[in-house]
């Protein structure tokens, strides 16, 4: 039997607000245990919660960049269960009316072996408002576990898909846009290490052409898109050899080693907690205006979508080369400045997804961290759009600038890379190849059109490449009377 | 002294005719002589109350005194205040000091009142009789075989026995006004969100609302414009305009001083289940009011027989949230031995929580759970609206709502607590007035003999439109003046000794 795999993901992305979402604590991470824990953060009796506007402007905006409803009324309310990091004994969410409704994403999945790259949409349910818990320490202290509140109350942006997606290429490629757009919008710091954003992947498997959907697995906290590739993929094969053999799925929560690879079930959802959720009496319900959705809009930054079509309009860029850069605003806001330096867009699209991107990949570095600045990079660009230097040589001028030795025209100088685009030498240089390759020459005169480039290769050779190959193949055409 | 008012008092000690330090003193030698018989007070801190009075003092003799500067004040002792023992009335609670002002505790301090201790409740102001509290029963003044009521009991019995010139309470269902009508004093459920939640400890957050409890409707007054405000850390508090709730007392008037107030008697607040002796004082205070002028209408609130069901739902679930918080991990009673995580909440609770708060967290858990929502919380929600829709129809016919505050006089201590549903009835006629959010009031309007021959102290309850509390306090005020049942102080000869 071919089976199909249905995948959704339930996304926390944590808000960057100064302070928690309901009280004036810091939400920096890394300080002392419990220092930004205030009396409302560690619930002491009689503290109540008072909403953080910041938070609300998040969720806004994130429901603007994705197209979606943003409820004119939206209703905290409280998920009851008791965990020691869970200080008030609830967590304040949103449960039937959320902030944000319905709303979509536009991914781009990349090719895969033979299969094409496509692009796909995923529907976005709904994205709530809640706040995080704090954190539970084993060891520091021996034979007893502590709890460190400082996160407790840090505001939480929990974005839910519908069963969209097909494979774990989709669900990464649909994580990693999330992933990019918190950050574009400026809502969400995107550090995944540090758990600012989190992914729960639900998976389940049907005979493919099946429109029922197979009961669900729940694989919690993957903080790399690396281990939800991996672990999408252990569990579908799971999933999928258990059917085979006969078995069931129960619904459950499970964890990903990665040491090992596999996926474990946590609890299985029978022993789940019933949170009794009821609208929270300490809050009132959230009322979102026009008005303020319109001062959020004046806020936001311009879309990935809007700015790829930008892009093709204003650049004259591919749809491929468009979507590619504004794959990510750092890659976007590069080519952008390298073309504001006074590069043609073209190679600077080319060079930035290019040149750029490998030594970033290779040397696993971001584009913050690039030894090679948009500026240095248009400069190079410019000595290839005016003949200074060729293609060739503009790549070893651009290996050196990486390796810092320096700017564009003193490493042209002290390599030596300046293309000659003096006729009479290069006349010069033409007039000895013919000579001394006389077989070629009849060859070409024979209608063997590749010995012309031949002939240009020579000449290039001769040149030590730095004659400017576009006037070699007009002087050469000019001598052998083409 | 101990029986003068708040102005009288005030004005006392900025003629310098008494310090606050003596004041204090005065009261807090009557509390080390009652106390013990009538147990009003759960925690006493002479030395912090003292500093406190010496500060006034001080104040006063700068010329920066307010109405309530130098006063001492009993604060029920479920506003957290700062270095104190904070209980709310339970041994979950015991050993826990707030290390913060509540709102109401922080007004009282801006305007240099004195903290004179900490009063008896019950048990997170769960209960209509005080029987609850972990520190033991509060004994009514009048009676001590009798209870004062609750969940304010402790501030009750304080104002009742002259043990503090006014008192805090909080009335989530009738809590501040069941106990001024069994102790005989003015107390005042104001409007919900105009006193501020922050630092109150939580029973049922849509319902709870701190007020004054104290002599007189003036009293009540003074205290209001210390307690009232808007507080941006309670989310549900009101940012309305601070008002003068004095404003109405004293005007002069030209004839009768009611003239074209029009009172609305609910005959269902007079139907079974109200005791003879107290209908007839309540009726003979309304013929009181006939005589200041006032026009009296039957009125009807027909879902007030909802109320309770629907209060027994409603705060039970809130309660069983709010209440989550104790569970020994942070602060308050931990159990000394356990095996896991899950023995360790269990046995902590257990413990720390008497039976009245175990009834009502299992009650307000049963209908949160899935399944039983919709048929219960959701109801009770729709019920409210209605209940609230009653009073909106009643305040297009008449300006307040006038009847009994409590069914019956105090009990007997130990009469009901095998009852809960008796214990529950207590608080009919007050608790649709939290349910609608509506200010309420009881005042004392005389006595009605119990079986024993003991006469005992009968509250009418006064309900207001929302914010009309000044209006409400001016009617009390009118009635006070042409009564002298507010004046009347129980006889404590026989524990005051020979004092």
């Amino acid at each position: 039997m071919e089976w199909e795999v249905v995948i959704g993901l339930e996304t926390h992305a944590q808000l960057q607000t100064n302070t928690k979402i309901f009280s004036g604590a810091s939400t920096a991470f890394g300080a002392e245990p419990n220092t930004q824990a205030c009396e409302v953060s560690i619930a002491l009796p009689g503290v109540l919660p008072v909403l953080n506007k910041e938070a609300v402007h998040c969720a806004i905006k994130f429901g603007l960049a994705v197209n979606a409803e943003i409820a004119p009324r939206s209703v905290f309310a409280r998920k009851n269960y008791f965990y020691p990091d869970l200080p008030k004994g609830y967590q304040i969410s949103q449960y039937e009316l959320p902030v944000v409704g319905k709303g979509a994403v536009t991914i781009q999945v990349p090719a895969a072996g033979k299969n094409p790259a496509y692009e796909k949409v995923v529907n976005i349910t709904r994205a709530h408002l809640e706040e995080d818990a704090g954190k539970s320490v084993h060891g520091a202290v021996e034979g007893m576990s502590g709890i460190d509140l400082n996160r407790a109350g840090t505001p939480l942006l929990e974005i839910v898909t519908e069963p969209d997606m097909r494979s774990a290429a989709e669900a990464v490629a649909y994580a990693k846009k999330l992933h990019e757009l918190v950050q574009w919008i400026g809502i969400c710091d995107g550090n995944m290490q540090e758990g600012s954003f989190r992914c729960d992947v639900n998976v389940s498997v049907r005979p493919k052409g099946s429109d029922k959907l197979g009961t669900r697995r729940e694989i919690k906290n993957l903080n790399s898109f690396r281990f939800m590739q991996q672990a999408i993929e252990y569990e579908t094969r799971w999933q999928i050899e258990t059917l085979e053999d006969g078995g069931t799925i129960h619904q459950a929560t499970v964890l990903f080693n990665p040491d090992t690879g596999e996926t474990r079930a946590m609890r299985s959802k029978e022993e789940a907690n019933d949170y009794r959720y009821f609208p929270d009496p300490d809050l009132l319900p959230l009322e979102i205006t026009e008005a303020d959705k319109a001062q959020v809009k004046l806020l936001m930054p311009e879309l990935p979508s809007a700015m790829k079509a930008r892009f093709e309009a204003e650049y004259g860029l591919t749809n491929y080369d468009a979507a590619t850069l504004t794959a990510s605003r750092a890659l976007a806001d590069y080519f952008v400045a390298t073309v504001n330096a006074g590069a043609e867009a073209k190679p600077a699209a080319n060079w930035t997804m290019g040149a750029i991107s490998a030594k970033l990949n290779a040397e696993e570095k971001s584009l913050a961290d690039s030894p090679v600045t948009a500026v240095q990079l248009a400069s190079l660009l410019k000595r290839i759009a005016d003949n200074t230097i060729s293609n060739n040589a503009a790549k070893q001028v651009f290996e050196a600038m990486w390796n810092g030795e320096g700017e564009v025209d003193a490493i042209i100088e002290a390599k030596g890379l300046k293309q000659v685009s003096d006729t009479g030498a290069i006349e010069a240089i033409i007039d000895e190849v013919l000579a001394a390759n006389q077989a070629m020459v009849e060859e070409f005169k024979a209608g063997k059109e590749k010995a012309f480039n031949a002939l240009v290769g020579q000449a290039m050779k001769a040149s030590k490449g730095k004659a400017n190959p576009a006037q070699v193949n007009e002087i050469l055409k000019t001598k052998l009377g083409a | 002294m101990i029986n003068q008012s708040l102005a009288t008092l005030s004005q006392m000690l900025a003629e310098k005719q008494v310090s606050s330090v003596e004041l204090t003193q005065t009261f807090l030698d009557r509390i080390d002589t009652l106390n013990p018989d009538i147990n009003a007070y759960i925690a006493l801190d002479q030395d912090k109350t003292l500093a406190q009075a010496q500060a006034a003092d001080a104040r006063i003799a700068a010329g920066n005194a307010l109405p309530l500067t130098g006063i001492p004040i009993a604060q029920k002792d479920i506003f957290c205040a700062k270095g104190w023992q904070t209980t709310c009335g339970s041994k979950m609670l015991e050993n826990f000091i707030a290390p913060y002002d509540a709102h109401v505790i922080s007004q009282f301090d801006a305007v240099g009142a004195v903290n004179l201790g900490k009063t008896n409740m019950d048990e997170f102001a769960m209960g209509s009789s005080n029987e609850t509290s972990y520190f033991g029963g509060v004994k009514n003044p009048w009676d001590l075989t009798r209870v004062p009521g609750g969940s304010s009991g402790g501030s009750a019995a304080a104002v009742a026995a002259r043990l503090c010139a006014a008192a805090t309470g909080t009335d989530t269902g009738g809590s501040i006004r069941q106990p001024a009508s069994l102790c005989g004093f003015t107390g005042l459920k104001p409007t919900y969100g105009v006193v501020s939640r922050y630092g109150m400890i939580a029973f049922a957050s849509s319902l709870d609302q701190a007020g004054p409890m104290a002599k007189s409707a003036e009293d009540c007054a003074l205290m209001m414009n210390v307690m009232a405000g808007f507080d941006e850390r309670d989310s549900t508090s009101l940012n309305r305009k601070k008002e003068d709730y004095s404003r109405y007392l004293n005007q002069p008037v030209s004839g009768l001083p009611l003239a074209g107030l029009k009172i609305g008697l609910p005959k269902e607040y007079f139907a079974e289940g109200l005791d003879a002796a107290v209908a007839k004082v309540v009726m003979d205070a309304v013929a009181e009011y006939k005589k200041l002028g006032a026009e009296v209408i039957e009125i009807s609130l027909p879902n007030t027989g909802l109320s309770i069901p629907v209060y027994y739902v409603l705060a039970p679930a809130e309660a069983s949230s709010n209440l989550s918080r104790y569970d020994g991990v942070r602060y308050g009673h931990r159990a000394d031995q356990y095996a896991d995580l899950m023995e360790m909440y269990c046995k902590s609770r257990a413990e720390g929580f008497g039976a009245e708060v175990k009834r009502r967290i299992l009650i307000g858990t049963y209908v949160l759970s899935a399944g039983y929502y919709d048929a219960y919380y959701l109801k009770a929600q729709q019920i409210r609206r209605l209940i609230a829709q009653d009073f909106v129809e009643a305040f297009k016919r008449c300006d307040v709502i006038v009847g009994p505050a409590a069914p019956s006089t105090a009990f007997k201590a130990g009469e009901k607590v095998d009852d809960p549903v008796a214990m529950y009835l207590q608080d009919i006629y007050t608790i649709s007035t939290n349910l609608a959010g509506l200010p309420g009031m009881s005042v004392p309007a005389g006595f009605a003999q119990a079986n024993d021959g003991v006469p005992l102290p009968v509250g009418l309850q006064i309900i207001g439109n929302y914010f009309d509390e000044a209006r409400m306090l001016n009617v009390a005020h009118q009635y006070q003046r042409v009564t002298d049942w507010h004046t009347r102080m129980p006889d404590l000869t026989a524990i005051e000794g020979v004092a």
